[in-house]
């Protein structure tokens, strides 16, 4: 299905591949004010950008993380780094964090070389990161997170923490948010920590900031708040550099753009005359397939029911159906109370009433072996902490949910299990270098098709995926979904769970709503748009009741 | 999941919700104030049945014990806090509370000042040789101060053999140190509760303190927030050293007889009283004064079972019962801690 691309990282795909788009030189004008003149990668107008890194390489044993990456950044520009999973933009953000270094090719600020030796150099030199996982420390408070390492001292280099505090205050209400600086950060939902993370970033005054998904956990809202910052950020003469899958993001806080593939910097460009379909086919290096409508197909016997499911203070009176062969998608904003629905329907969490039944069992409230048991499985929403295990290698993690089927006499087969892991990562096209390689030197697309392929090798009847995109590029996205269909017209129950309006549209054949902790709506294929689930996710008008 | 931007709609933000504040801070009150209530409850129990418990002599004796145990459990705090472990310190203890005391008959007329210095010294190249292994060499501490607890103490009965430092060769001014009060109190405890304070204070207040509890916390987080991780631990361990060193001293001067079994076994009932104490196994929370409190309250123990005349096995058996219960508590309370936190922030949007 995939033409040339399914080599390992290690083999990057010629950079002239047939349908790609050459290496085009960034166009030369500047459209906005404070774009300077921009500079070939190569480089001949030195002193222009804030920061540049021309032609550098980076490998890790046998893989070439980076074969040849480039970027320059202006003062006052907002810049753009697409590409799908795997194609280095990570391991350029690591180099510029201080993280790594180069192996090869120079770095630039200023138009002085520089070294980076570490994550404090980095700091000192003006760049600011905010990572795609929040690198929070729960233990600790709100202000402390933001300022470790460089607190506000009163006499005798005592912390004043009542500074600390104070300042993280002002950070919030720019930010427009209410946090107490005070709490400590264990138990912030995603989106919180990645405020902070925002919050931190801003405190440092930096020159440069590298947001490598800032969005991913965001609610609309959120992100709106977060491209003003981004606004006023530039207006203050800072560079920003925004990591996103979330192309209409892109062109909407973005002036340039750098698409990497495999490695290379394939495109660095401004936006003006680009349109989305131009840097799809530079990421994937083909035109994608035209994303036709997931095949329709004849729902059969209800698979789940959940009736009047109630968790005090989490969900209420929360009652549908899932059929055979169907598709439900569960949207809403995030914290509406959807994933903690399929946390009590998969039995992780207790409810306080209602029941859920499969297939005409009631299953067991707070026992995911019995819900294993009935054929259910769970994509989890955060896949690093509740998916996989993060050192263990990608034959362990992909097995880990059927090992008693792999059983001979106790003993778990070395043969059987790396025979099932080897059909499945072919299966789902997963990008790896050696199975007993940690599933954490994955990307993030290909980490994802793992925990899928954990639970589709136990046969499930009823499969629920939490954000199953959340930060995976668009061809792996695509392929996600195909498999959703394919799994569905194959007769298994799906229950997805996205903040993606337009995935939620295109892959499902029915839709409930959910707001604050209550079912909201359903709305069948036909009549979804989204308008229609934002209305009822939001409650500005009442849609007919479930 | 807790409540989004879209569901909490001012169009100003609130000021900072205090009341989550408010929990988390009782809570952590709690947690130290949970230890004194159980310490307290115990004295008035033991006290009941046997007034003896609560004389004079008897609470120096208890508080004097306290300090050599106290001292450790500082240390061991900031190794703990740090998502490490110092297992060495009993070794540590014996190896310096023999070679300094040693040096009363072999140098004639040393101040003692010199004689804690020695100590000190000795606790400290100890600590350092932890802290390199640990730091540079990427070895869990674990295993290194494991394999450092049986080296130092092979080391130990190598140099002492059959030998040891009697009562006798100790001069008198030393010896009497655990007797000197001040308004019935020891000065010992006294020094040792203000080495204590400052060890909090600093572990609280400083930069470099607050980074210990970063890493514990969040060793990634920590190398990516630019904080020097080895260097901190290294340091951390060096401390923990050295003041194993100076508690070998305290505890020559205290039970006057230094043979090569000196301090066998006080790591485990150091690590269990920074336990009781509140500071969490896996590091990032705990307090060197709660620690310290720990380390009162097994020292209680010991001394009530003794003066209730209870055969001294219990002694072991219910210091591990404190410690099963504070870990239990411990995790039962930051469940509960981060529910409610949760619950809190999305009752907050309706």
């Amino acid at each position: 299905m995939r033409p040339a691309r399914d080599g390992d990282i290690g083999q990057p795909a010629d950079g002239s591949s047939p349908a790609g788009v050459p290496a085009a030189p960034p166009a030369g004008t500047a459209a906005g004010s404070l774009i300077s003149q921009n500079a070939d990668p190569g480089g001949e107008s030195p002193g222009a950008a804030l920061l540049s890194l021309r032609h550098v390489a980076k490998s890790f044993g046998a893989v070439q993380a980076i074969t040849d990456g480039s970027i320059e950044l202006y003062a006052g520009e907002a810049h753009a780094l697409v590409g799908e999973n795997g194609a280095g933009k990570s391991t350029m953000v690591k180099i510029l964090a201080g993280v790594h270094q180069p192996d090869s090719g120079t770095f630039l600020i200023d138009g002085e070389p520089v070294v980076l030796h570490g994550p404090a150099a980095a700091r000192d030199a003006g760049l600011a990161i905010i990572y795609q996982e929040p690198t929070l420390f729960p233990d600790l408070t709100v202000a402390e997170n933001i300022f470790m390492g460089r607190q506000p001292l009163r006499a005798g280099r005592r912390i004043d923490i009542r500074s600390m505090r104070a300042r993280s205050a002002e950070l919030f209400e720019r930010l427009g948010v209410p946090l107490d600086p005070a709490r400590i950060c264990r138990g912030l939902s995603i989106a919180d920590q990645q405020i902070v993370e925002i919050g931190k970033a801003l405190s440092l005054n930096a020159r440069v900031i590298v947001m490598d998904e800032p969005t991913a956990a965001l609610s609309a809202l959120e992100v709106a708040r977060l491209f003003e910052v981004v606004r006023a950020l530039r207006a203050a003469g800072a560079a920003v550099l925004f990591i996103s899958h979330r192309l209409e993001e892109v062109f909407e806080i973005c002036q340039r753009v750098t698409v990497m593939r495999d490695g290379r910097q394939v495109l660095s460009s401004e936006h003006a005359g680009l349109t989305a379909a131009d840097l799809v086919r530079a990421m994937v290096g083909r035109d994608m397939p035209d994303r036709s409508a997931g095949e329709q197909s004849a729902p059969g016997q209800n698979v789940l029911s959940v009736e009047h499911l109630t968790r005090e203070g989490v969900f209420t009176d929360i009652s549908f159906g899932v059929r055979a062969g169907e598709i439900v998608a569960f949207a809403g904003l995030v914290g509406s109370g959807r994933s903690e629905v399929a946390r009590a329907i998969f039995g992780i969490d207790r409810y306080d009433a209602g029941s859920v039944t499969m297939s005409g069992r009631k299953l067991r409230r707070g026992s995911p072996a019995d819900a294993m048991a009935a054929g259910v499985g769970l994509v989890p929403e955060d896949r690093r902490q509740q998916g996989l295990v993060m050192d263990m290698s990608i034959q362990q993690n992909m097995t880990l949910a059927s090992l008693s089927r792999l059983r001979h006499a106790g003993l778990i087969s070395a043969a059987a299990e790396r025979a099932f892991a080897t059909d499945w990562a072919t299966r789902l096209q997963l990008k790896y270098g050696r199975l007993a390689d940690p599933v954490a030197r994955l990307s993030g697309g290909n980490q994802q098709k793992v925990v899928l392929g954990k639970w589709l090798g136990r046969k499930p009847t009823l499969l629920i995926v939490d954000e199953p995109t959340r930060g995976i590029d668009i061809n792996t996205k695509a392929e996600v979904h195909q498999m959703l269909s394919r799994l569905a017209s194959d007769g298994v129950a799906i229950l997805m769970i996205s903040s993606e309006l337009p995935e939620v549209l295109h892959v499902s054949d029915r839709i409930l709503v959910m707001r604050e902790g209550r079912l909201t709506a359903e709305i069948s294929r036909a009549d979804a748009s989204e308008e229609t689930i934002m209305s009822a996710a939001t409650g500005q008008i009442q849609a007919q009741a479930s | 999941m807790s409540a989004t931007l879209a569901e909490r709609r001012d169009p100003a933000p609130p000021p900072p919700d205090p009341s989550s504040r408010r929990l988390t801070e009782r809570v952590f009150r709690v947690r130290e104030s949970g230890i004194l209530a159980v310490l307290v409850v115990f004295a008035g129990i033991t006290a009941a049945i046997q007034p003896r418990f609560l004389d004079s002599q008897n609470i120096q004796f208890v508080l004097i014990n306290t300090t050599v145990f106290a001292l450790l459990a500082l240390g061991e705090t900031m190794v703990v806090v740090s998502r490490n472990v110092d297992l060495s310190i009993g070794s540590v203890l014996g190896l310096s509370a023999y070679l300094s005391t040693r040096l009363f008959s072999q140098v004639h007329g040393i101040p003692i000042p010199a004689v804690f210095a020695v100590g000190l010294a000795i606790g400290l190249a100890c600590g350092v040789a932890n802290g390199l292994m640990v730091s540079l060499g990427r070895v869990p501490s674990l295993v290194v101060t494991l394999a450092t607890l049986y080296i130092i103490r092979g080391i130990d009965i190598l140099i002492v053999g059959g030998n040891e430092v009697v009562a006798q060769s100790l001069p008198n001014t030393f010896a009497n140190i655990p007797q000197d009060t001040v308004l019935g109190i020891p000065d010992l405890a006294i020094v040792v509760a203000v080495i204590v304070a400052l060890g909090a204070y600093y572990m609280r207040s400083f930069r470099s303190g607050r980074e210990l509890y970063a890493i514990g916390s969040n060793p990634d987080a920590a190398r990516l927030a630019g904080i020097p991780v080895g260097k901190r631990i290294f340091t951390a361990f060096a401390v923990s050293g050295a003041l194993a060193g100076l508690a070998g001293v305290l505890w020559a001067a205290e039970y006057q007889t230094i043979d090569s079994t000196a301090g066998t076994g006080y790591e485990l009932l150091v690590v269990s009283a920074v336990v009781v104490g509140g500071v969490a196994i896996f590091g990032g929370s705990g307090t060197a004064v709660g620690a310290a409190i720990g380390a009162l309250l097994l020292s209680t123990i010991n001394s009530a079972l003794n003066v209730l005349g209870i055969a001294p096995f219990w002694d072991q058996a219910i210091a591990g019962f404190l410690l099963l219960l504070a870990i239990t508590l411990d995790r039962v309370i930051s469940l509960r801690l981060a529910a409610a936190l949760r619950l809190r922030s999305s009752h907050r949007a309706s």
